[in-house]
């Protein structure tokens, strides 16, 4: 039974099937059977978290489950976390206006973990937002980007405002440092195009 | 960074589980949670001819009171530990110790008897189970027995169990009232191993301590108990103690490791410190 396994599993929605060898990780099925590669993989030993995903809608890290392990499981990836292709999520938008990324490598872990994180904590505490990033590196943010992009989800889905539009123009204690540059669709520019 | 090939068994109750492991003997290893085991296998630091999966046991997974103990499963995962209002009620140092094992992701998948049988002596679970006097129920192909926690362990990463045999369930005796307890321990990193760490329990009647556990973990090839210092505590007035002497007294026939994370010298002196401060915070919960 080194042989390899039928398995059958829900990702993000889909029914997915595909024969793999016990040994084979659920990242790398992800990747590589079922052609999802959002599924970051870099250290392949549970320490960066860049390979998170939602089974049974827990956030894990699917480089410590085998894929077998997760047949008939249901499995959101980084793909299955945005509205509808093309668009982004609360988080994701966020991570683009506070410069929560630069190299972009960690983030589909990062966007995964945050969505788990705050569906069972929606109002964590500074203290709270940096515990729970704990489980994910990055390696060009030095974090604060990253912290910001969780504030500001919070605020937003708190029903406070979005990023550019503090309310009559009053100054934002507290926020991103795109907080009053213009903004399109909602979303800060902080990128001006160069003169030609 | 790929394991090597195994045979994956995937039992669905502890009487299969248990054959199944059988027929292997050493050639096989089990499978819980896999937040340690993985790791291992795929830097390639061990190899198995087979993998016995305990996740489809159901019957491994559950929390319950019973006789004056809470028994938790040993599937049981690490965030349910984590959340349960028994434990919270009853041995919250457990919960209190969960919070501190890896990151929430891990403790998602992590589970109480995984942690427990892979036996890290730096390791958060196996210093509450030394501490708490709890009970370690395994299976094998004779039927079930019973290990004292601190009959557990032999050394680094290294249980009683034989090859042949299951952790099924952990015991934890319920103290009784005006107990309080507190785990401490300092890591480099939130969610690291700890550097240095203890578990400390104690019961105050009438003013004085009736009962005292300090257990000690990252100072040895396992978690150690304070046997010493804990002689020294009961039946003194719980009110008045000099801490830093308790901590010192915890820490004295202790000749911890000295890696490249801390010199066995800082160690010694942190987790002196700690057993200090668990203590305060022992005392303070335990005369509420």
């Amino acid at each position: 039974m080194t042989d390899p396994h039928p398995i059958t599993m829900t990702v993000n929605g889909q029914e997915r099937s595909a024969i793999v060898e016990p040994r084979k990780t659920l990242a790398d099925v992800l990747r590589e059977d079922m052609r999802l590669t959002g599924t970051h993989l870099a250290c392949e030993h549970g320490v960066c978290g860049a390979c998170t995903v939602l089974l049974d809608g827990e956030a894990v890290r699917s480089c410590l489950v085998f894929g077998v392990q997760a047949d008939g499981a249901e499995v959101t990836t980084v793909e299955g976390i945005a509205p509808a292709p093309g668009e982004l999520s609360d988080v994701q938008a966020a991570f683009r206006d506070c410069h929560g990324l630069q190299c972009g490598f960690c983030t589909p872990g990062f966007v995964v973990s945050i969505h788990a994180f705050l569906e069972k904590n929606p109002s964590p505490s500074e203290e709270e937002i940096r515990s729970g990033l704990s489980g994910n590196l990055c390696r060009c943010t030095g974090y604060t980007g990253i912290v910001n992009a969780v504030r500001q989800v919070v605020r937003e889905r708190a029903g406070g405002a979005p990023a550019g539009s503090p309310p009559n123009g009053e100054q934002p204690t507290e926020g991103p440092p795109t907080q009053g540059v213009p903004t399109i669709a909602g979303h800060a520019v902080t990128t001006l195009p160069s003169a030609p | 960074m790929k394991p090597a090939p195994f045979t994956y068994e995937a039992p669905t109750t502890l009487a299969e589980a248990v054959d199944v492991l059988g027929r292997y003997g050493d050639e096989a290893k089990v499978l819980a949670g896999g937040q340690s085991l993985v790791p291992v296998l795929a830097l390639r630091l061990a190899r198995f001819e087979a993998l016995v999966d305990l996740n489809r046991v159901d019957e491994l997974a559950y929390v319950r009171e019973d006789d004056g103990a809470v028994v938790i499963g040993a599937m049981t995962r690490q965030a349910t530990v984590e959340a349960d209002p028994l434990v919270a009620r009853s041995v919250p140092v457990l919960a209190e110790a969960t919070r501190l094992i890896g990151h929430f992701q891990i403790r998602n998948r992590g589970t109480l008897g995984g942690s427990i049988a892979h036996g890290d002596p730096a390791a958060e679970y196996p210093a509450v189970v030394t501490a708490l006097d709890a009970t370690v129920t395994v299976a094998g192909p004779g039927g079930q027995r019973q290990i004292a926690a601190t009959d557990l362990y032999d050394g680094p990463m290294t249980s009683t169990l034989s090859d042949d045999e299951i952790l099924a369930a952990v015991s934890f005796p319920v103290w009784g009232p005006g107990s309080g307890f507190a785990v401490r321990e300092m890591a480099r990193r939130e969610g690291d191993f700890a550097t240095a760490g203890t578990v400390v329990g104690v019961t105050v009647a009438d003013g004085k301590i009736s009962r005292a556990a300090i257990s000690l973990f990252g100072m040895g090839p396992v978690p150690l108990r304070a046997r010493a210092a804990e002689a020294h505590l009961v039946g003194a007035d719980a009110s008045g103690l000099d801490l830093t002497e308790v901590g010192a007294a915890a820490v004295a026939d202790v000749d911890p490791p000295s890696d490249v994370h801390a010199s066995g010298r800082y160690r010694t002196r942190v987790a002196s410190r700690l057993v200090a401060r668990a203590l305060e915070s022992a005392l303070q919960e335990a005369n509420r």
